[in-house]
């Protein structure tokens, strides 16, 4: 099959939203990568496995790239011989670094072949809690080795020179009660010359607790990689996972996870509208806001069972159902919120206070956004007019009316703008789906398979969070069991472009800027 | 000296020492209040500095002594500041002290230590957050100076007791120099005693602090010291305003009956005060850092238009 202008061995899989899966060689990897590029493809993650088994089998390293017909391209390249690297594709995609820098410390395999300016070989997520060359992703990964533990300590930092230039270093343990996370500023005066992150501290190895779990309890640990995104996430696992075993999916629970990830993407928005009033000194703000948000969690605990919705999405559908009342109850409750946030919009938007800081702060052009490949939210408020649910439509979204929430400004104040926006459009396809909402069942049961004789097999899951795209791989071996699973959050994108958007802006500005992209440390470090 | 005077002045003292954490809880009860939250109560303040005293002081390898007495410096500079504004009487021993001009040097004494205290541990945040101070500091000083000369002028002495008890026997007078200056003088106070637009008393962003980022390595009872000083600037800075622009109420040194009047009307005037400060916060956002030398370039402004009214025009 033809992708972009590249001949590549590449079949359909099962999966709600079109993804194309192939093998290539060593020499096919970086020319897709490059043909993909050229026409306006994109790079969406990276990750490596170990299919080695006993004296056979070997690495393969693995990519996904978005095609802009709509199409997901998932690449494997095995890497014969056992070799322990591959060639890298920061001189392509730049933002892919951070990515190869942990396949690097967790499963040992090295980025090669790139320029001096990308090439990257200091750890990412390793901290010193295992030794130098311990890989925890490895099959051998169960016994410790005995090597030397690289020390935290040492971390070299890229240093800016210059007269009167100083660092400040932030975290990674905060004044507030927020994830940790390390930010070394080099500022002349008050002015942010460049910033450096440094992150991996809330690293849980995750990716190595899926391969001892039962492929079928999985979307709990997906669930949980990002607490404010349980939805998306366990919604990309189920959906990876019925594809790979192709499980029908009844259409009510496809509608239902919809509603739950538009209430989940509410929810956080309607936080962080509070908190960027907060970080500006309005407190007014915040109050109101998490007012709000009480209530819509408080319902969610009432209907639901959990206030965050975990747990509610699992394979073959919906855990718990929604009667008549519920369903007033939710529309009742669109209304009241919707009145309370418009209210809080007018405010926001005539606060000349407030305006003052939102405008022009943190700007990142469409321009840089392209290039650095910004996701999400974020993308959206720098004139990148993508969204999942638009650009890949898997039910229900094929059947609902949707409008794309999109800035141009790129500064605080556009992703305040397309917060507000995508609230008033969630609010818009709730009341849709509840209207529309399809009679049946919830949950198919799992079939009735003996545990040892479910086949392996690949499947692949891509839903729009709150924050951006998540993409989760999963690799399936005999038998229930996870062969790898590999979860990506939109923050991998996204952090290195906070690194741009604060450079030329003020030391105090920067946590307004921060939290107008409100990323997750979690979802990163996993 | 007579022992009335003594008493008023001992009065003085104590009720700036009580009133001052009380303003603080009133102002944050308020601020809870308009924002739609229930609050800590009035006496939080006073919670607080009982815990600190209770606690232990932590402090930092890198410290030298300064960083330990820095504490009792500041504390003794707000309340010789407390004791020296006329709040209940003009009948103050201290009062002769210590007049208008040294007033602000105590103050800017206070700031001095703290920010000598911050830059002593060597970190980060202390640093910066003492660029930030004395950038304040130096934009704000001359506006209150000027502010201060204008009454000054007005009641010709530079002692506060004086300047207030001519100002308080006119009664009906207007003054159009003084709502200038009473103008220039509420932007100061909002600058000096770190509130929004400032600075942000309530933050946990160590980025964007002034105030908090000064004292971030203090704990314990150092802390505790720095918390009630802050209180009793605040205390301190109300009272001035409330002395040369609000004087009726206060007792003067042939009255000392008058005191038993004077006392329900500071705490009325402070009550005022307070619920007008907590409004403006919860209205305003906190500006960039660097309108702060447009805010108080415009009370700097102000002021030297007061002083210029009164030398011009009389009034």
């Amino acid at each position: 099959m033809k992708i972009a202008s590249l001949d590549l061995a590449v079949h359909r899989l099962p999966t709600p939203f079109p993804l194309l899966h192939g093998e290539v060689r060593v020499s096919e990897w970086s020319a897709a990568a490059l043909a993909i590029a050229e026409a306006h493809g994109r790079l969406v993650s990276l990750w490596g496995r170990d299919d080695r088994r006993g004296e056979s089998g070997h690495f393969v390293m693995s990519a996904v790239y978005a095609l802009t017909g709509g199409t997901l391209v998932w690449l494997d390249l095995p890497l014969l011989s056992r070799e322990e690297s591959y060639p890298g594709l920061a001189d392509i995609y730049p933002y892919v670094i951070r990515q190869q820098r942990a396949v690097a410390d967790l499963l040992g395999l090295a980025a090669t072949g790139e320029s001096e300016e990308h090439a990257d070989s200091r750890p990412w997520l390793a901290h010193g809690a295992w030794s130098a060359d311990y890989f925890p992703l490895r099959r051998e990964a169960g016994e410790r080795t005995s090597g030397e533990w690289p020390s935290a300590s040492d971390y070299p930092f890229v240093a800016v020179a210059g007269d009167g230039v100083h660092e400040i270093a932030v975290g990674p343990v905060h004044a507030g009660i927020i994830e940790p996370g390390h930010f070394r500023f080099s500022v002349v005066g008050e002015k942010v010359l460049r910033l450096e992150q440094r992150l991996g501290y809330v690293h849980k190895g995750i990716d190595q607790r899926f391969q001892s779990l039962p492929a079928s309890e999985g979307y709990r640990l997906a669930g949980r990689v990002s607490g404010d995104s349980t939805v998306a996430c366990a919604w990309a696992y189920c959906m990876a996972l019925e594809a790979a075993w192709k499980l029908p999916v009844p259409p009510r629970a496809v509608w239902l996870r919809a509603l739950l990830l538009e209430r989940e993407r509410i929810a956080n928005h309607l936080g962080d509208l509070g908190a960027l009033g907060n970080d500006a000194a309005f407190a007014f703000g915040l109050a109101q806001f998490m007012r709000l948000k009480e209530d819509w969690l408080r319902l969610n605990k009432a209907l639901f069972g959990h206030r965050y919705l975990m747990d509610v999405v699992v394979p073959g559908g919906i855990a718990g159902d929604i009667d008549a009342n519920g369903i007033e109850g939710l529309l009742a409750q669109c209304v009241a919120i919707e009145a309370g946030i418009r209210e809080l919009h007018d405010i926001y938007d005539e606060h000349a206070g407030l305006q003052d800081r939102f405008l022009t702060t943190g700007r990142v052009t469409t321009e840089q956004a392209m290039a650095l490949g910004l996701t999400g939210l974020a993308g959206r408020a720098s004139g990148i007019a993508r969204d999942v649910r638009l650009n890949f439509p898997a039910p229900p979204y094929t059947e609902l009316e949707f409008t794309l929430a999109c800035k141009s400004g790129g500064d605080v104040a556009a992703r305040v703008a397309v917060r507000f926006d995508e609230v008033f459009e969630s609010l818009r396809l709730i009341r849709q789906i509840l209207r529309r909402l399809p009679s049946g069942m919830v949950r198919e049961e799992l079939p009735s398979l003996l545990e040892n004789e479910r086949p392996g097999g690949i499947g692949a899951g891509w839903i729009e969070g709150w924050r951006g795209e998540i993409f989760v791989a999963l690799t399936l071996a005999p038998g229930n069991r996870i062969a790898r699973c590999h979860c990506h959050d939109p923050s991998w994108q996204n952090w290195p472009v906070l690194e741009h958007a604060v450079i030329g802006n003020i030391v105090p500005d920067f946590p307004l800027i921060n939290k107008s992209f409100n990323l997750s440390y979690s979802g990163h470090d996993r | 000296m007579s022992l009335s005077s003594i008493f008023s002045q001992f009065l003085a003292i104590v009720a700036a020492l009580l009133l001052a954490p009380l303003l603080m809880g009133w102002v944050n009860q308020w601020r809870a209040w308009f924002g739609n939250r229930s609050g800590a109560g009035l006496l939080q303040p006073y919670r607080m500095l009982h815990k600190l005293f209770h606690k232990e002081s932590v402090v930092a390898e890198s410290a030298s002594p300064l960083f330990r007495f820095a504490p009792y410096v500041i504390f003794g500079c707000m309340l010789l500041a407390s004791a020296i504004v006329p709040t209940l009487s003009t009948d103050l021993p201290l009062a002769p002290a210590a007049d208008a001009i040294a007033l602000v040097g105590l103050f800017a004494l206070a700031r001095i230590f703290i920010s000598l205290a911050a830059m002593d541990i060597g970190t980060a945040f202390g640093t910066l957050g003492a660029r930030r101070e004395m950038l304040i500091g130096f934009l704000a000083e001359p506006a209150l100076l000027t502010v201060l000369f204008t009454a000054s002028l007005i009641g010709q002495s530079t002692s506060l007791s004086t300047i207030v008890e001519t100002l308080a026997h006119k009664q009906f007078a207007i003054h159009p120099s003084l709502a200038f200056a009473g103008i220039a003088f509420t932007f100061v106070s909002f600058a000096e005693n770190a509130r929004v637009p400032v600075d942000n008393p309530a933050t946990h962003l160590e980025l964007t602090m002034i105030h908090e980022a000064l004292i971030l390595e203090y704990s314990g009872r150092h802390l505790a010291l720095i918390e009630w000083a802050a209180a009793l600037k605040l205390f301190a800075y109300s009272c001035i305003g409330l002395a040369l622009f609000f004087p009726w109420g206060i007792a003067e040194a042939q009255a000392p009956l008058a005191m038993l009047f004077a006392l329900p009307a500071l705490v009325f005037k402070l009550a005022t005060g307070g619920f007008l400060l907590a409004l403006i916060e919860t209205l305003s956002a906190k500006m960039r850092i660097f309108r702060v030398p447009e805010f108080l370039a415009t009370a700097f402004l102000l002021a030297v238009i007061g002083m210029l009214t009164h030398i011009l025009l009389g009034a």
